[in-house]
């Protein structure tokens, strides 16, 4: 009986070069930003105002720090495997041996689909949906933060995995029977499993937070039907997650039974059956899909009307597709595994199915352009982006619809064709959206606007980039090249590759740009500051407030009439004390135990388990009875917020 | 006195949905609500296992020669009673009498105790036969299904305890009020779940 489960030094690769230098260069960083912290004396602030804060803002800004974290995380695996496969042609066999490219790829995606794009999502809509909506917080402020906490930590556990042991070499769907115990012995796949079934849980909480904030807490007046359309996209979103969700719990957990305790969910012996794996997994995968578009659409939607000076186009219409679309997002999972085997019927469904999902997407677009049609275009970061978009998403559609008539889709699957497709669904839809929302609500958030120069530069980068690197991987991917190949022998896929590569380094450099452009523009803060609450001339409710808002969002709940008031506080004279909710360290505590037990169950260290499941139930009990649930901003406190912001308060 | 209330909350002039954020008994109870909705989607997911794998018997024992359907119908006799139990729980709550608060409690503490042990009995009764989880996928499926409700039971059994001691602490105070009405959400929402389990499960597999 070992005291330490499996785990032991041999976890750790000593003799791989690579990840030992990406191991050090991780702890370096956190060892310098925590030593400049603890310098600088920010620990308590740092504790006080983000850790345990319940602000949907601030938790909102951490969610979407921590995409950025792992964006870069996702993105340095991504350049590795564009070298990789830009030098591994013919006989050569590139720098990275199969064990560890097969690790690279899976944690690629499962970290841009679970710990990058998501946490951006939910970001985004837990900084804006509040404040769109004229209302204070969300419906349960500190479940939100127990929500972010927990995505944290799935993001934490995969992060331990790059030093301690490995990750899955089973691609980011974990598909059995590879993924099961007789072919997966060690504890890659386990990182997967528990590092997203707690993140998972996060997500689940925060769809449910949402779903109940937009349909209970709007203000008063905002009916559904005036309600922006970010919020109606954000809301369709957390349906989705609520809906959806569940099913990859359940679906993991099975696999985690087949693993820990011998279970024949989807094994080859004892009856099991993979296939059900791969249909449950996705009938969670495509809606997963909307869950990370449709916000983007959101962003599109309330920047391309903004920008154009002119109300959105057919609001009606896009509140329809955005449900349509919703709907839709249950019925076309099987167009993920055509060849399968199911009958010409059942892929004949599926991909009528898939053709129609495609027509809400498409009145979206026309609705975009004719919002730009006879309006005034500013061409600001933001708009760059959505036009980008435009063009881009288009392709990516195209490419889909093709792949979904099933004798087309039996020819490119699997192949670099599909790896091209959802690239350019995702990068161009999902991405260059999250990049405009970044760049519009960044002065709200902040109080100064982002530099236009860099954040241009950027733009072209990335937009430039994406061509270069995924148009090539369309042409080999109809030579026949399959995805997820360490190396291959095929000459004539080289050169396509190699400008696959180039493309990944143009990518690079609008990273950097952004990354440039976040320094030069917090130096420049007092030129960019933004003293109007409203830089954009928007005309939803968040740019009604001051820039940053104050905890409490709106002095008085906006009323929504006919047209959203120019001004909350106007003629309030008498002002009334706030009760907001109090901070709480409910949500970090939760995740360090969350943490210990997922680590745990990864190395079967069951003792350990067993008190981090204790510590989060005891944890749970303490939140159970505390007294004081939320203290009040007295009335001082606000008149004198509002008398130092008196631009934002009278126009 | 509590009509009055009531009515000055509602603004008869302006749509439902235009009247602005609604009171925290209400958003308590809608979240929670979602909150079932989505366990119940994780049930369904289970179900649907369930009824890919239900003749994956891999050459073991089917349903047929497992279940005991005098046990099961005593469950569900236990479970559906501790539902109405909980209800006059929910309306002593209502009326704020702490005895009949206790005393529903007590019952439907019991009878949900008694609903485990019998499941718990009929669980080690074919592990011993050895006719585990391991045996087949059908019984992976079975154990799974049946087990995420039993845990789901015993979560519940947890809670009203926690709940109880509550109610003796802080006594009907408006959090504890929201909490108590979301716990009767989550005890009738199990009972639907083991009408459903019952049916597909039991009476469905003796008859195949």
């Amino acid at each position: 009986m070992n005291l330490l489960g499996k785990l032991s030094w041999d976890a750790i690769p000593f003799d791989q070069p690579i990840i030992m230098g990406a191991t050090a260069f991780m702890v370096l960083v956190i060892a310098a930003v925590l030593s400049f912290i603890i310098v600088k004396g920010y620990l308590g602030p740092l504790w006080r105002d983000w850790i345990t804060s319940v602000d949907h803002k601030r938790i909102g800004v951490m969610y979407i720090l921590l995409a950025l974290v792992m964006l870069l995380r996702g993105f340095s695996d991504a350049i590795m495997m564009r070298a990789q496969q830009a030098v591994a042609a013919g006989g050569a066999q590139g720098y990275l041996p199969p064990e560890h490219f097969d690790q690279i790829f899976s944690a690629h995606g499962t970290i841009m689909i679970f710990f990058m794009a998501m946490p951006f999502v939910i970001g985004v809509i837990n900084v804006v949906v509040p404040l769109q909506l004229g209302v204070r917080d969300v419906a349960f402020p500190t479940l939100n933060s127990v929500s972010f906490w927990l995505t944290a930590s799935g993001a934490l556990l995969i992060n331990i995995s790059l030093a301690v042991g490995e990750f899955a070499k089973t691609g980011w769907v974990a598909y059995p029977p590879l993924s099961e115990l007789q072919f997966s012995p060690g504890v890659g796949v386990d990182y997967y499993l528990w590092s997203l079934q707690i993140s998972g849980i996060g997500t689940l909480l925060s769809g449910i937070n949402f779903v109940t904030t937009i349909l209970k807490l709007r203000a008063p007046g905002m009916g559904y039907m005036r309600m922006p359309v970010f919020c109606w996209t954000a809301l369709a979103t957390s349906l989705l997650i609520v809906a959806a969700f569940p099913v990859l719990t359940a679906t993991f957990a099975m696999l985690l039974l087949d693993r820990y305790l011998g279970f024949h969910f989807f094994t080859v012996d004892g009856g099991g059956n993979a296939m059900m794996y791969v249909n449950l997994f996705w009938v969670w995968g495509h809606p997963e899909v909307y869950i990370l578009v449709l916000p983007a659409f959101g962003i599109y939607s309330e920047v391309v009307a903004t920008f154009s000076g002119k109300p959105l186009f057919g609001y009606r219409s896009m509140v329809a597709a955005t449900m349509a679309i919703c709907v839709l997002s249950f019925l076309v999972w099987l167009h993920h595994f055509f060849t399968m085997g199911a009958s010409a019927d059942v892929n004949g469904f599926f991909g009528v199915m898939t053709m129609i999902i495609a027509v809400p997407t498409g009145v979206k677009v026309f609705n975009w352009l004719f919002t730009m049609y006879g309006g005034r275009v500013r061409f600001t970061v933001p708009m760059l982006w959505s036009i980008g978009f435009m063009i881009t998403f288009v392709i990516g559609g195209m490419t889909g619809v093709l792949m979904a008539v099933p004798p087309a889709d039996f020819q490119v699957h699997n192949s670099l064709f599909l790896v091209a497709h959802f690239h350019n669904t995702i990068i161009g839809g999902v991405v260059f959206g999250l990049m405009a929302g970044y760049n519009y609500w960044f002065p709200k958030v902040f109080g100064f606007r982002l530099d236009e120069r860099w954040g241009k530069a950027s733009f072209w980068c990335w937009f430039v980039g994406f061509y270069l690197a995924f148009m090539p991987l369309y042409a080999v991917g109809l030579m026949g090249m399959t995805r997820r190949l360490q190396h291959y022998d095929n000459p004539a896929w080289q050169p396509w590759l190699m400008v696959a590569a180039l493309g990944a380094v143009v990518i690079l450099a609008g990273v950097a740009c952004q990354a440039i452009q976040l320094v030069v523009s917090v130096r420049a803060r007092r030129q960019l500051r933004d003293t109007t609450g409203n830089p954009w001339g928007g005309r939803t409710l968040e740019w009604f407030t001051p820039s940053p808002p104050p905890a409490w969002n709106f002095t008085v709940l906006p009323s929504v009439g006919r047209f959203a008031r120019r001004t909350p506080a106007e003629g309030t004279q008498d002002y009334k004390a706030i009760e907001m909710p109090n901070n709480s360290p409910i949500g970090v505590i939760t995740a360090f135990f969350a943490v210990v037990t997922g680590f745990a169950l990864i190395w079967h260290i069951w003792w350990m388990a067993a008190l981090g499941l204790l510590g989060a139930f005891v944890t749970l009990l303490a939140f159970a009875f505390r007294r004081q649930e939320e203290i009040e901003v007295p009335a001082v406190e606000i008149a004198r917020f509002d008398r130092a912001h008196p631009a934002e308060v009278t126009p | 006195m509590n009509v009055a209330v009531a009515l000055s909350d509602v603004r008869l002039d302006v749509a439902a949905s235009e009247a602005g954020p609604a009171p925290k008994r209400v958003v308590v109870a809608y979240g929670f609500w979602i909150f079932l909705l989505s366990d119940i989607v994780m049930f369904a997911t289970l179900f649907a296992a369930y009824a890919v794998l239900a003749r994956a018997t891999d050459g073991g024992p089917s349903g047929a020669q497992l279940f005991s359907q005098a046990s099961v119908a005593i469950e569900t006799a236990c479970l559906l009673a501790s539902s109405y139990t909980c209800g006059l729980m929910s309306l002593a709550v209502k009326s704020r009498r702490g005895l009949g608060t206790y005393f529903g409690a007590f019952v439907t503490f019991a009878l949900g105790l008694a609903f485990l042990a019998l499941e718990l009995r009929e669980f080690a009764d074919m592990i011993v036969r050895g006719d585990g989880p391991q045996r087949s996928a059908f019984l992976s499926a079975f154990f799974t299904l049946v087990g995420c409700h039993g845990l789901h039971v015993t979560a519940g059994l947890v809670w009203l305890v926690v709940m109880m001691v509550q109610v003796g602490l802080r006594g009907f105070h408006p959090t504890v009020q929201r909490r108590l009405a979301c716990f009767s959400l989550f005890w009738h929402a199990l009972d639907i779940v083991w009408v459903w389990l019952f049916t597909v499960v039991y009476l469905m597999g003796v008859r195949a």
